[in-house]
């Protein structure tokens, strides 16, 4: 039934057809929801069940309970600070109410300009963009004002993909680069202890906050040097202050398991990054300065802010990481290990995990490099001693 | 040979748009990110360059058959430096606030790549007029990059221009981009400025 409704609009939009213009969204929403049944008319070729569409769909449906738990936390966050009690649904509607609008304006304006360019250039729609913008939503915290999302995606996805080739070419993860930038264009906005919270009432849902509200991030507190005050279960939860979806460990944890489980994800790469964050930690718990709170969290420094999210959705990035198996593991270390150094050394930046990702995400092709050199080196020698 | 011949004109036009030291040559990239995040100081480090390199233009390409040529960077330098201190003196004297503001900027345009190109390039070949021509369409044409960075990044960072506040933009949050008043920045806004010229001028 689908197959016969792109077949009757397709003369329409092939060559001659009154809307030609539109090729190129026809063809992208004809190969999301059918397999393109092209196929190669020389050669041998291996065909997967699974193509780069699909593969971001599983990424999708991996990040859904990190993003309903989250919807439930900007609820609960709203009405506890209220101090007024609520159902879990209420809490979730008002949640939902809140993140709709931020989910569909990255995806208006993260696909309408990738639109704009394959038509432009000539190209197919890439399905890349269709995980950047459930990600970047979820990654800025809930006070972030809906234009400068829409800013933020623009800038990422013309400066950090299409200028680089479009997807599967960009060097830097473009959520990640959307989130750099609203952190740095507007500081204010993106840290402190104003923004965790929502603090208007919509739709008669949720509470009415005063503007001088606060609520800092656990790992804000730990940055002033106040106690953590989190529980481990409101950690592992997710109920604590936080971007909308990084609180929560067992969310993440159920959707790391759906992308090892289809192998979309590495678990060289998330394990490293887990190793390097958990000895660097401990190492900084043995010999930090003790004026330092951040310094003396410990392990408790992997289930806090964005280690977890950032560890399972950002540093597996399939584009944006190591290829080589062996780069992996280094890429992974140093992504959790450089994330622990940047929260505990440096007092500007609570959170280290957006930074030591786009850093190493710039030193992967060097990982790689040296690792291919380094097998072509010994094979190289093996042939020579024959 | 008159003044404005054809040729001349265009050894003064040619560096404004299409060999354009900035946009054309990619030299002088590292003191156009550093100057540029207000316009004020953006336009003064134009002028400057501009009037550094035409009379180090001037006087270098008259003594060019007498500068022994083993030597002849040494030469070159001691004239750049001679004209930097003047230009720099004559910046802390009347304009003070500026002179505060681009630093040590002023005093590393002995090191700008497009002066010590256009010595070497042009004015140790070319008589003192054409050489004079060639500086000044050298230095403007960076300085219109400059302006059009600096432009940009005081607009959408601090909302303001020369130092002015614009009334409707200043209260509004767009307009206060951190990101703006970055170096960072700037690299992009230059990247954007080279792409819209490779767009516009085809042939290149």
């Amino acid at each position: 039934m689908i197959k016969e409704f792109f077949d009757k609009i397709r003369p329409h939009v092939e060559e001659g057809g009154k809307f030609h213009a539109f090729r190129s969204v026809f063809d992208g929403f004809e190969t999301f929801a059918l397999v393109p049944n092209t196929t190669s008319k020389t050669g041998v070729a291996i065909h997967d069940a699974i193509d780069s569409k699909r593969i971001m769909s599983f990424v999708v449906i991996a990040l859904l309970p990190a993003l309903l738990v989250g919807m439930y936390n900007i609820g609960y966050q709203n009405y506890n600070a209220a101090g007024v009690s609520a159902d879990v649904m209420e809490m979730f509607l008002y949640g939902l109410v809140v993140m709709l609008p931020k989910i569909v304006v990255s995806y208006v304006v993260g696909l309408g300009i990738e639109f704009v360019v394959a038509q432009w250039k000539n190209e197919e729609i890439q399905e890349g963009y269709l995980v950047s913008g459930m990600l970047i939503p979820m990654i800025v915290p809930v006070g972030t004002p809906l234009w400068m999302l829409a800013v933020a995606v623009a800038f990422s996805v013309i400066f950090a993909k299409e200028i680089f080739g479009g997807t599967g070419m960009n060097i830097f993860n473009p959520a990640l680069v959307a989130r750099a930038f609203l952190f740095f264009a507007w500081p204010t906005q993106m840290s402190g202890d104003k923004v965790w919270v929502s603090t208007e009432s919509y739709f008669g849902l949720g509470c009415q906050l005063p503007d001088t509200f606060t609520c800092a991030t656990p790992l804000g507190e730990a940055a002033a040097n106040v106690a953590v005050s989190a529980s481990p279960a409101e950690m592992m939860f997710g109920l604590i202050p936080g971007s909308i979806g990084e609180t929560s460990v067992i969310a993440i944890a159920i959707g790391a398991l759906i992308l090892l489980l289809t192998r979309i994800a590495s678990w060289k790469t998330m394990l490293s990054v887990f190793v390097g964050g958990a000895l660097v930690a401990l190492l900084f718990d043995a010999c930090g300065s003790t004026e330092n709170a951040v310094a003396h969290l410990g392990v408790d420094h992997l289930w806090l802010g964005g280690f977890c999210f950032g560890a399972v959705f950002m540093a597996t990035d399939p584009v944006t990481s190591c290829r080589t198996e062996n780069g992996k593991y280094i890429y992974g270390f140093l992504i959790g290990a450089l994330a622990i150094t940047i929260r505990v050394l440096n007092p500007g930046y609570p959170e280290g995990m957006m930074l030591a990702i786009l850093f190493m995400n710039m030193f992967a092709p060097l990982i790689d490099y040296c690792f291919v050199q380094r097998n072509i080196n010994r094979r190289a020698k093996r042939t020579a001693n024959r | 040979m008159s003044l404005f011949s054809q040729t001349n004109r265009e050894v003064l036009t040619g560096p404004l748009n299409l060999n354009n030291p900035v946009v054309a040559q990619v030299l002088g990239i590292c003191s156009a990110l550093a100057v540029t995040s207000q316009l004020e100081p953006a336009i003064v480090m134009g002028l400057s360059v501009t009037v550094i390199t035409a009379f180090a233009n001037v006087i270098i390409s008259l003594l060019r058959n007498t500068i022994p040529n083993r030597i002849r960077i040494i030469v070159q330098l001691v004239v750049v430096a001679t004209l930097v201190t003047i230009v720099s003196q004559i910046l802390k004297a009347f304009a003070y606030d500026v002179s505060v503001q681009l630093s040590v900027y002023v005093g590393l345009i002995i090191t700008n790549c497009i002066l010590m190109g256009r010595l070497e390039a042009f004015a140790m070949m070319n008589g003192p007029w054409e050489s004079f021509l060639d500086g000044v369409g050298s230095g403007l044409g960076y300085a219109w990059v400059l302006v059009v960075v600096g432009f940009v990044r005081e607009l959408l960072g601090s909302a303001s221009l020369l130092g002015y506040e614009i009334p409707f933009l200043a209260s509004c949050d767009f307009f206060h981009n951190g990101m703006m008043t970055m170096p960072a920045m700037a690299l992009i806004i230059c990247g954007c400025v080279i792409w819209a010229h490779r767009a516009i001028n085809k042939e290149q």
